[in-house]
């Protein structure tokens, strides 16, 4: 019997049936390598559930799209790689200061500038964090295979809803463009968060930029009773644009407040082979696939090595590294860049000198034996 | 409303008045025609989303009581064309200033055209930067002063009328602040239009370009209006081809709207499916 | 029953900036600008209600209200 559920395909399409699962109802894009295929999928799949799909004129637009679209109570993504990433900095900072949910994956590519773009890199996570200008706090999200890519482009629309936030989706190219078997869930099995609506009625004073004591922010969907700005520039409860001292510092605290104080329901991870481990692999997509192999390889032979797989990268997991950490003799952070992620682990832990970089930069997968050569030396065991 | 007299108060954030634009600008005649236009077609506040990028002109969309989105610098229409398209019913109005327009938002100009998604793009052309204090902008022409050319500008100047044109709008109009009933009628007209709608409004600034180029006080440039424009194949252009026509330019009701032909596309997809 | 046509001129002092613009085009030479340079109706018999100023007043101060209402009942 056929199941249709099961499909053998890219980690791009793995990435569209998520987003389709999560009830996307919206997506403008610019074709660019590696991410063209969410692009085209969607383009396929959209219209066939009455979404609604726009190739726009460039990266820029795509960005401005998805938050109009937005507004109008829509779900919304677009997808983009390396230098797409760099052009949609502006309207994702639009997107950050005026708190539109919205998904914006970045299939990483070789960089800076055109790079190599059908190559490997993971060279974009300091930029999703901090490539748009001024303070801010963002989500961004990872993942090493196709069932987990379905899975957090879910996570992603679910956070962006909930957080009233954008959410960086980080794939690379190995993923995005392997194939390899996906389970598609039955509905119901993976939650699925929709848009929290104001029930203020009309003709009362709504306020769509006042927290609940929860910290979210109910919306009202452009085309219904409330009518509210929506700007970049600081504004008050109303939306309205505001420089007043308090007003400024009260909001850009509370952007980065609703992020930073939820780091733990944002975070998430995968680990193997942890509880008596003395070495520690911590890595994330594509490279986290050789560090598992590794770590299975070197167990066989008696080592005790595990895996911390980051799922979630910003916000970054401090606390919960440095406790998983805490007991190993030496953590090698593995990683297709010139240390982006190291840099926070060494942050997090007790003891930055027990961190060691692992590293590929050449547009090629790092393989197991990379990481091999690494963990040999540490141990003292030459290369 | 549309039975009802034409009040502003029933049209504008009244909290935000005075405005912040300088005495005599022009942009205040261009929010005036536009409120007019908005209540002598009966629309619902509620279903207008005035969308707006950054500069002078882009202002406009925090004074009027209609759902506003102030956005980024020359993407207003990037920002509309998702509004639009994902929900077809609101009616899009998008005041831009000439730099907002055509220079950083320039490609998305002509390409809100060429899909001719029914959008109504509000060029307010002053041909300065204004909020950043007197640069020229591409709409500024040859022999300007600014401060940005303090030995006179080089840089020729586009006709937003032949550029929306030739990029596929479906209606093309033009006026100035002088002729504010015209001007209304044109906004009228424009956002009636089903496609994309390109209204260029003259509109003074005396603040910076006025003074600069010595045409004296907002009084005098709105005189200049009256002087320097004719309506469209008027016989005073025989004698002085260099006046500025003024009137509609395009209408065009045989080319497909962008959300309407997507929503053959929608139709065709779901087929596929059964 | 006679109807008599009063012409209004609302003005909102706070929100006028004197630009001069009504005062200019005014073709009944109604208006002209205070001591504080706020506009204000000095002849307002003359105005024959053509509402140039209100369409082309930038700070969306002026307002004529044509009041209609006034009746006079006649014995």
């Amino acid at each position: 019997m056929k199941n249709n559920n099961i499909r053998f395909i890219q980690g791009n399409e793995a990435c569209v049936e998520g987003a389709i699962y999560a009830g996307i109802d919206f997506f403008a894009g610019y074709p660019i390598t590696p991410s063209t295929e969410i692009l085209e999928h969607l383009a396929a799949r959209l219209p066939q559930k009455g979404g609604k799909f726009i190739q726009m004129e460039d990266e820029i637009a795509s960005m401005g799209a998805i938050i109009g679209a937005s507004l109008t109570g829509k779900k919304v993504m677009t997808a983009t790689s390396g230098p797409g990433f760099s052009l949609k900095q502006e309207a994702l900072g639009y997107a950050c200061m005026a708190e539109i949910p919205c998904v914006i994956a970045n299939v990483q590519r070789g960089g800076p500038s055109t790079g190599n773009p059908t190559h490997v890199s993971q060279g974009d996570v300091n930029q999703a964090r901090w490539g748009t200008h001024g303070d801010h706090s963002i989500i961004a999200l990872t993942a090493s295979n196709h069932q987990d890519v379905f899975k957090i482009t879910v996570d992603a629309f679910n956070m962006a809803e909930t957080y009233r936030t954008p959410v960086v989706l980080l794939l690379d190219e190995t993923i995005g463009h392997m194939r390899e078997k996906l389970v598609i869930p039955e509905p119901g099995e993976l939650p699925v968060v929709e848009r929290l609506r104001t029930s203020v009625k009309g003709g009362v004073d709504y306020h769509p930029y006042l927290p609940r004591d929860d910290g979210r922010l109910p919306m009202s969907d452009f085309g219904g009773e409330h009518r509210y700005n929506v700007t970049g520039l600081f504004h008050d409860m109303w939306g309205f644009p505001n420089n007043n001292p308090n007003v400024v510092g009260g909001l850009l605290r509370h952007l980065v407040d609703k992020i930073e104080n939820n780091v733990n329901d944002i975070c998430m991870y995968k680990e193997y082979w942890l509880d008596d481990a003395e070495y520690i692999l911590i890595s994330y997509g594509s490279s986290a696939r050789s560090a598992i192999h590794l770590a299975k390889n070197r167990r066989a032979r008696g080592i005790k090595i595990g895996v911390l797989e980051l799922q979630t990268l910003w916000p970054f997991p401090t606390e919960m590294i440095r406790e998983k950490c805490a007991g190993a003799k030496a953590v090698i952070v593995v990683e297709m860049n010139m240390g982006q992620v190291v840099t926070q682990v060494k942050n997090a832990v007790d003891n930055p000198n027990s961190v060691f970089l692992a590293n590929k930069i050449s547009g090629e997968l790092i393989s197991p034996e990379d990481i091999k050569s690494l963990l040999r030396m540490i141990q003292g065991k030459g290369v | 409303m549309k039975n009802k007299k034409f009040d502003f108060k029933d049209y504008i954030r009244q909290r935000f008045f005075p405005h912040i634009w300088c005495p005599g600008c022009g942009h205040g005649i261009v929010l005036s025609s536009l409120l007019r236009a908005v209540h002598e077609l009966g629309l619902n506040k509620n279903e207008i989303v005035i969308t707006s990028g950054i500069g002078c002109s882009s202002r406009i969309s925090g004074y009027v009581d209609f759902h506003s989105l102030h956005t980024i610098h020359g993407r207003a229409l990037s920002f509309a064309t998702g509004v639009k398209l994902s929900k077809p019913d609101l009616k899009a109005i998008v005041p831009m200033g000439d730099g907002d327009a055509l220079a950083i938002g320039g490609n998305h100009f002509i390409h809100a055209a060429r899909r001719n998604i029914d959008i109504t793009a509000i060029v307010m052309n002053n041909r300065i930067y204004g909020m950043t204090g007197g640069q020229f902008s591409p709409l500024s022409g040859c022999g300007k002063q600014a401060t940005t050319a303090p030995y006179s500008t080089i840089d020729r100047e586009f006709d937003v009328v032949d550029l929306a044109k030739s990029a596929g709008a479906t209606f093309v109009a033009r006026s100035t602040v002088f002729h504010a009933n015209e001007c209304k009628d044109i906004i009228k007209k424009g956002i009636n239009h089903k496609g994309f709608s390109v209204v260029e409004i003259l509109t003074q600034c005396p603040t910076y370009y006025g003074r600069k180029n010595k045409e004296g006080d907002a009084v005098q440039m709105m005189e200049n209006y009256k002087t320097n424009t004719v309506k469209i194949g008027s016989k005073k252009l025989e004698k002085n081809p260099g006046l500025i026509q003024r009137g509609i330019f395009v209408e065009k009701n045989d080319v497909p709207e962008y959300c309407e032909a997507y929503d053959r596309i929608i139709e065709t997809a779901m087929k596929g499916q059964a | 029953m006679v109807k008599d046509k009063i012409i209004q001129h609302l003005i909102e002092k706070e929100w006028c900036k004197g630009c001069g613009i009504c005062v200019h085009f005014c073709p009944k030479q109604v208006l002209e600008l205070d001591s504080n340079g706020k506009v204000e109706a000095v002849r307002p018999e003359d105005c024959i209600a053509c509402m140039l100023c209100e369409l082309r007043c930038p700070d969306l101060a002026i307002q004529i209200i044509e009041n209609q209402e006034k009746e006079y009942e006649k014995q």
